[in-house]
């Protein structure tokens, strides 16, 4: 108990993150004499070749051609033939060099020989020209959708809490637009606030109704919308207001009745850093699942059931994470899509529960959150399966073990679309693609009435 | 005058040893062949002494997309740990042969086979089982499947089965089936119905 007491407890680990063209990365910061240093050559390793050696109280460094010449003890080091004065003494611990970090923003333009922006508060460091910048504005559609353009693709932690929405930037050298508080015309987004703090930035978005992000044009836009509910409209949500809305008269209530409510989320599986299965020497199975997503929710707001496409870009989303958006926005169902080479037509799977993955109570297994809803993703497999064979496409209704199936909380199915004859690359024909989502969608849709009976 | 007999036999005498010669700077190039062609990428089952047994293999057939069961007699040792590990082994033997109806990465091997009261049973595979493992759900989903029902069905007693990589847990196997959870053997059995099926 002590122990865990004292793991609570554990301050932070004080770190600086490194932005550049080269690499971006995070190191640790060390409290030495009560100042904060960081070891010199694990600061430019990841920029270029260096080296370093040790000869009595003097530390030869080097980076590329730039040679330095530091001493233990001293503030006084030599940079290119030239004199510099450190803020603080330099260290030698055990052949490893530190120096003080608030020396980093004149010290790193000298050895870099270009222009160098430290930020010591929020200890975050740009090497050149790579600060993400953004812009930030709030649609006047019903529901409202903040929309935020990147000049960089970002992938950004998201969570939610109450009142709020927060993205994470631990790896991306987003920056802030000119103020670090926005302000919207809108009572469900009113503003968002940018927080720099221990090498990280994040952006926090305040509003009065729960709220999802997705994302778009690769990555660089990412668009933060009031998630659908799945109470009726007439039924006050209770959500607790951010200090920011204060003034705003209580819309949680009546904000509903203007949000769109999904009936089906797409997700494209892969995606980003994921290609998936390699198709052919050229085609990656992410491009695939995203062509036919995209049909798909063509195809099934045609047929007048309102689609979300979880991923319409180019981005990695963790299998947690599209259980967790597809559970929020509380779909009547879930279809999530794969490519693959072998065999032909398509394959309809509906999860493997996994086993001990029992849920207690009131609270759901994460594992096992399917469990109540197989029989209903049965029931549409079989469906769209039916409708496939009347148009002549095999189609093959399986179990399987495929994450994130049985993390959904409502009907959820897997295709995996195969092509029809040896060629692989039918995979990626619009006709093959628009024949297998038209069957998909009309399977879909026959089993409307179950499925919206069965949320 | 050379005598002609004396003639002839400084001809064969010659010819001889340009044979010979022409046969020794070929001979390298026949040895590295031979090698080559001798090379067995299969992992070598351990000696095990005693009379074969029969066991029911559960083989995944590519080309029809199914896993049908395949009796075959192997020696297998006492052990109760031991006979699992061989009996994963002889499947592999199968999926690794030239004519495999489910081929896997040159290479391919189970580690161990752990045998944990009560019920559990963890297969451990090398790093190359998984990384040379083609990606697709049913391609990975007859790989797993075929592992736990072998497992099962010839060592009593198998209630859930845990499938590592390197002694590690690993997230799916090549991209697709579920790696981090435990598999249920009544569920996998009903898998196993479901893939006796052709399409």
């Amino acid at each position: 108990m002590v122990s865990a007491l004292l793991l609570h407890s554990a301050p932070e680990e004080k770190r600086i993150s490194i932005y550049s063209n080269a690499a971006n990365y995070s190191l640790p910061v060390l409290e030495r004499n009560g100042d904060e240093y960081i070891g010199l050559l694990e600061l430019f390793e990841p920029l270029g070749a260096v080296s370093a050696k040790a000869s009595g109280p003097h530390w030869k460094f080097r980076y590329y051609d730039v040679d330095s010449d530091f001493v233990a003890g001293k503030t006084r080091a030599r940079i290119r033939s030239t004199d510099y004065d450190l803020p603080a003494s330099f260290l030698l611990e055990n052949g490893r060099g530190l120096v003080p970090l608030s020396c980093l923003g004149t010290l790193m333009p000298r050895i870099l020989r270009g222009p160098v922006t430290f930020n010591q508060n929020s200890r975050r460091l740009f090497v050149g020209n790579v600060a993400v910048h953004f812009t930030a504005q709030v649609s006047k559609t019903t529901p409202p959708k903040l929309v935020m353009n990147f000049t960089a693709p970002v992938n950004p932690m998201i969570a939610t809490e109450p009142g709020a929405l927060r993205m994470a930037f631990n790896h991306e050298a987003v920056v802030a637009p000119g103020s670090q508080a926005l302000t919207f015309d809108s009572k469900i987004i009113p503003s968002a606030s940018f927080q720099e703090n221990n090498g990280a930035a994040a952006l926090v978005v305040a509003a009065t109704v729960p709220l999802m992000a997705s994302f778009a044009n690769n990555g660089r836009t990412v668009i933060v919308e009031p998630v659908p509910q799945a109470v009726a409209p007439s039924q006050p949500v209770s959500v607790p207001r951010p200090p920011t809305s204060a003034s705003i008269a209580s819309p949680a209530a009546s904000a509903p009745s203007n949000i769109r409510r999904y009936f089906a989320v797409v997700d494209p599986s892969h995606g980003g850093a994921e290609r998936g299965a390699s198709l052919t020497a050229e085609l990656a199975e992410k491009d695939v699942t995203l062509a036919l997503g995209r049909r798909l929710r063509q195809e099934l707001e045609t047929r007048g059931l309102p689609s979300l496409l979880l991923r319409d870009g180019d981005t990695t989303l963790s299998l947690d994470q599209r259980a967790s958006l597809t559970n929020s926005a509380h779909p009547a169902i879930y279809i999530c899509i794969h490519a693959a080479s072998q065999g032909n037509g398509v394959r309809l799977y509906t999860a493997l529960v996994p086993a001990q993955a029992e849920s207690n109570g009131p609270f759901l297994s994460w594992d096992a959150a399917q469990t109540a809803f197989q029989l209903l993703s049965r029931t549409a497999g079989t469906g769209v399966a039916a409708e496939l064979q009347s148009k002549q496409i095999p189609a093959r209704a399986l179990i399987a073990p495929l994450r994130p199936l049985n993390n959904i909380t409502t009907a959820a199915i897997a295709l995996e679309v195969a092509p029809s004859s040896e060629d692989v690359s039918q995979l990626n024909s619009p006709a093959y693609q628009q024949l297998i989502v038209a069957a998909i969608a009309a399977g879909v849709a026959g089993a409307r009435d179950k499925l919206e009976a069965g949320r | 005058m050379i005598p002609r007999h004396l003639i002839i036999a400084v001809g064969i005498l010659l010819a001889i040893t340009l044979g010979m010669s022409l046969y020794v700077l070929r001979m390298p190039g026949r040895v590295e062949r031979s090698e080559s062609s001798a090379e067995n990428t299969q992992p070598v089952a351990p000696p095990v002494s005693g009379s074969t047994e029969q066991v029911t293999l559960y083989v995944a057939y590519d080309d029809a997309g199914v896993l049908r069961p395949k009796p075959v007699r192997i020696q297998l040792p006492a052990g109760r740990q031991e006979r699992a590990a061989e009996i994963l082994r002889a499947l592999l033997t199968l999926y690794l042969d030239k004519f495999s109806p489910h081929p896997l990465g040159a290479g391919s091997e189970i580690r161990d086979v752990y045998l944990v009261d009560p019920g559990l049973a963890v297969i451990d595979l090398n790093a190359v089982f998984a990384d040379s493992h083609r990606s697709g759900v049913l391609i990975e989903e007859l790989t797993v499947v075929s592992l736990v029902q072998t497992l099962s069905a010839n060592i009593p007693g198998i209630t859930r089965v845990k499938i590592l990589v390197e002694g590690r847990e690993r997230d799916t196997l090549a991209g697709h089936a579920d790696l981090s959870n435990f598999y249920d053997v009544p569920a996998v059995t009903q898998v196993v119905a479901q893939l006796q099926n052709a399409p």
